[in-house]
C-alpha cells in the first residue's frame, strides 16, 4: 500500500483515509465478483421459485397458457383429494418402517463393524457400496430381480419349496418391498456415520467405566449410546427427511401404483404438475411438504440443542 | 473437519472387548472370530444383487427368458453389451452425463471456492445478509422449487437442452458454505503475507488457499458428482427428447420399452453404475470422509 518514501512531507490523513475507503470500495467491488456467480444461481433458482411457487400454489396453471387466481383452492382441493391423502398415508407408513429400520440396522452393523475383526474393511465396503449407486440403477436392478416371472426371486423361493410372490406388482407387498430395496442401499449411511461416531468416543471414559467394573452390556447401555445421542438425533433427522422427498426409486419400479398403493407425495406432485399440467395443485402440495420438512428440521434442531443442554448440564 | 478422527495416543481401536483383568484363558471353537457368522451371510445378502446386476449382463437372451430363469450362466455372452452400445443411445447419454457431472463438478469448485473465500476472508457491503440467506436456502426441498424451476428455464429457453441440467447445479449453498467454513479454520497469516507483498486476492487464493483446501474441494467433488450423476427427478422434468438424456433417465426408459431384453437393459445399467463405483473403489477414503463430515455437520 505505501507507495514511495516521501520524508520531508507530513503524512497527510486526509490522502490516507481516502486511499483507505477507495481500498475498501475495491474490496468490496472484488468480494462482489467473487460472490456474484452464486448469488445468481442461489436467487433465480431458490428464492424466486419459493416466491413464485407460492403465488402459484394460489393459482390455476397449466405451465403453457396464462394462469388465473384461484385464492384457498388448490389447498381445499387437496384435503379433499382422495388421492392426496393415499399419497401422504404411503409417505408416512414408508418413512415409519424405513427411517427406525435403517437406524437400528445402521447401529447395530456399526457395533458389530468397529471390532478388530479380519476382513472387516471388506464387509464396511460391501454394505456401504449400494448407497452410492443411483435409485435408477437400484430400481432397475430391483425390478427385474423381483419381476414374478422372470425374476430370480421367485426362482428361489420356489427351490426352496415357497410358493410365488407377487412382489411390486402386489398392492399389499410393493410398498414394504421398496422399503426393503431402501434398507438394502440406505443402512450403509448409517453404518459410515455410527462408525464415525464411535471413533469419538471417549476412550478414559471406557477405561473409567471397566475399571468400575462394568459388563459388556452396560458399558453399552451407559458409556456408548449416550455419547452416540447427538448422532442418532440428527440420523434421525436426515433419514426422515429422505423418506418423506422419496421418489426416484418410486418413479422407476411402480409408477405410484399398482392401485396408488404407492404412490408418495413427490409422485403425486410431480403427477400433477407434470403429467396432468396443473402446476397451480402440484405447487400446493409441494408447499404442504416443505412445510412439514421444515417441521421435522425444526422440530430435531430443537431437540438436539435441548440434549446437548441437557448433557452440559450434567456434566457440571 | 472430517469427521473421523483417529483415536489418540495408544492407537488402539475403542470399544474392543478386551477381557482386560481376568486371566481367563478364551476358549476358541472356531478357528475364526464368532462374529463371521453374522457377518458373512450379512455381506452376502449386500452383495448378492450387484452380482445378480453382473452375472445377467453377461447372460445370453435364451439363458434370460428361460422359465424358471437360469441363476448362472453359462458362459460370457456380449450381446447385451453389444446391442446396447450398438443400437441404443446408450453411448449418446454416457456423454451427456459426463459432460453434466463434469462441468458440475469444475464450477462447483470455481464459484464455490470464490464464494467460500469471499464470505470467509472479505469484508463487503450486505455479505451479513447475503450468507444467512444462502443458508436459508440450503434448507429448502428440491419439490419446492422444481415446478418455477421448470418455468425459468422454459424462459431461458433451456428446456430440452443439456442446458437446463447444467445451470441449476452450477454452484451450490452447500459448496460455498462448506468451503467457507474450511477456509475460516486456516491460519490466516499465511494469506497475510502474501497480501502484503502484493498479490492480489485472486492470487492468494489460488496459489496459497486451495492448494492447502484439497480435502474440503475434494469433498465438493464427490457429492456433486454423485448428486448428478445419480439424479433423475430434475432431467425427467427438464428433457424431453432421447438425444439430451442423462444416463438415469435413458435407462428407466430404455427398461420400460425393452421388457423382454433382459440383458441389455442390465448391460446398461453396468454401464450405469460403473463410473460411480470406480470412482468409489479409487478414492474410497475420501468418498467416506466426504460423506460423513457432510453428514455429521448437520
Amino acid at each position: 500500500m505505501s507507495a514511495l518514501p516521501t520524508p520531508f512531507t507530513l503524512p497527510d490523513h486526509e490522502r490516507q483515509l481516502r486511499a483507505k475507503r477507495r481500498g475498501r470500495r475495491r474490496e468490496s467491488a472484488t468480494a462482489w465478483g467473487f460472490v456474484l456467480p452464486a448469488v445468481l444461481v442461489i436467487i433465480g433458482l431458490s428464492v424466486v421459485p419459493v416466491i413464485w411457487s407460492l403465488l402459484l400454489s394460489f393459482q390455476a396453471d397449466d405451465l403453457v397458457t396464462p394462469s388465473h387466481w384461484v385464492g384457498f383452492d388448490n389447498y381445499r382441493a387437496l384435503t379433499e383429494d382422495p388421492h392426496f391423502s393415499q399419497a401422504v398415508g404411503n409417505t408416512l407408513l414408508y418413512t415409519v418402517l424405513y427411517v427406525p429400520l435403517s437406524i437400528v440396522l445402521g447401529l447395530l452393523l456399526a457395533l458389530v463393524l468397529n471390532r478388530r475383526i479380519r476382513l472387516v474393511g471388506l464387509y464396511r465396503t460391501l454394505i456401504f457400496i449400494p448407497f452410492i449407486i443411483s435409485e435408477t440403477a437400484q430400481g432397475v436392478l430391483f425390478s427385474f430381480i423381483l419381476d414374478p416371472q422372470f425374476g430370480a426371486a421367485n426362482s428361489v423361493l420356489n427351490k426352496l419349496g415357497l410358493p410365488s410372490q407377487g412382489f411390486l406388482t402386489d398392492p399389499n407387498q410393493a410398498l414394504p418391498v421398496l422399503v426393503a430395496v431402501s434398507l438394502w442401499s440406505g443402512t450403509g449411511f448409517c453404518v459410515v456415520i455410527y462408525l464415525a461416531a464411535l471413533q469419538d468416543v471417549p476412550q478414559n471414559l471406557i477405561e473409567a467405566a471397566k475399571l468400575d467394573g462394568a459388563g459388556r452390556w452396560h458399558l453399552l447401555r451407559h458409556v456408548v449410546l449416550p455419547t452416540l445421542t447427538p448422532v442418532s438425533v440428527f440420523l434421525v433427522m436426515w433419514q426422515t427427511l429422505q423418506a418423506l422427498q422419496v421418489f426416484d426409486l418410486v418413479y422407476v419400479t411402480t409408477k405410484g401404483g399398482p392401485l396408488g398403493s404407492t404412490t408418495v407425495i413427490v409422485y403425486f406432485i410431480w403427477e400433477q404438475a407434470f403429467k396432468n399440467f396443473t402446476a397451480g395443485y402440484g405447487a400446493s402440495a409441494a408447499y404442504v411438504l416443505a412445510l412439514a420438512l421444515l417441521v421435522v428440521g425444526g422440530a430435531m434442531r430443537l431437540a438436539r440443542r435441548r440434549k446437548s443442554a441437557t448433557a452440559e448440564g450434567a456434566a457440571r | 473437519m472430517t469427521a473421523t478422527t483417529t483415536t489418540p495416543a495408544n492407537g488402539v481401536r475403542p470399544h474392543t472387548p478386551a477381557p482386560a483383568a481376568g486371566p481367563r484363558p478364551r476358549r476358541r471353537l472356531l478357528p475364526f472370530s464368532k462374529w463371521h457368522l453374522l457377518l458373512a451371510p450379512l455381506g452376502i445378502i449386500f452383495a448378492l444383487p450387484m452380482v445378480w446386476l453382473v452375472l445377467s449382463s453377461v447372460m445370453s437372451d435364451a439363458e434370460i427368458n428361460k422359465f424358471p430363469p437360469a441363476l448362472w450362466p453359462s458362459g460370457i455372452h456380449l450381446d447385451g453389451y453389444r446391442y446396447v452400445l450398438g443400437n441404443a443411445m446408450f453411448p449418446r447419454w454416457f456423454a451427456n452425463s459426463l459432460i453434466v457431472s463434469a462441468v458440475a463438478v469444475l464450477s462447483n469448485l470455481v464459484f464455490g471456492s470464490l464464494g467460500g473465500y469471499a464470505f470467509a476472508r472479505m469484508r463487503f457491503a450486505g455479505s451479513r445478509v447475503l450468507l444467512v440467506l444462502m443458508l436459508a436456502t440450503m434448507a429448502i426441498p428440491f419439490q419446492l422449487t422444481m415446478i418455477p424451476t421448470f418455468l425459468v428455464m422454459k424462459k431461458l429457453g433451456l428446456i430440452d437442452t443439456l442446458g437446463a441440467l447444467i445451470v441449476p447445479s452450477l454452484v451450490t449453498p452447500f459448496a460455498v458454505f462448506l468451503l467457507r467454513q474450511f477456509f475460516l479454520s486456516l491460519p490466516r497469516e499465511l494469506e497475510e503475507a502474501a497480501w502484503i507483498d502484493g498479490c492480489s486476492r485472486l492470487r492468494v487464493l489460488f496459489r496459497i488457499v486451495l492448494p492447502l483446501s484439497r480435502p474440503a474441494l475434494a469433498t465438493v467433488a464427490v457429492l456433486t458428482f454423485l448428486s448428478t450423476w445419480n439424479d433423475l427427478t430434475w432431467p425427467l422434468i427438464a428433457i424431453n427428447h432421447d438425444t439430451h438424456y442423462t444416463l438415469q433417465l435413458g435407462l428407466t426408459t430404455f427398461q420400460g420399452q425393452h421388457h423382454t431384453k433382459w440383458s441389455a437393459v442390465m448391460a446398461g445399467n453396468v454401464i450405469t453404475v460403473l463410473p460411480v463405483l470406480l470412482a468409489f473403489l479409487g478414492a474410497q477414503k475420501s468418498f467416506i470422509q466426504s460423506i460423513t463430515s457432510s453428514g455429521l455437520k448437520g
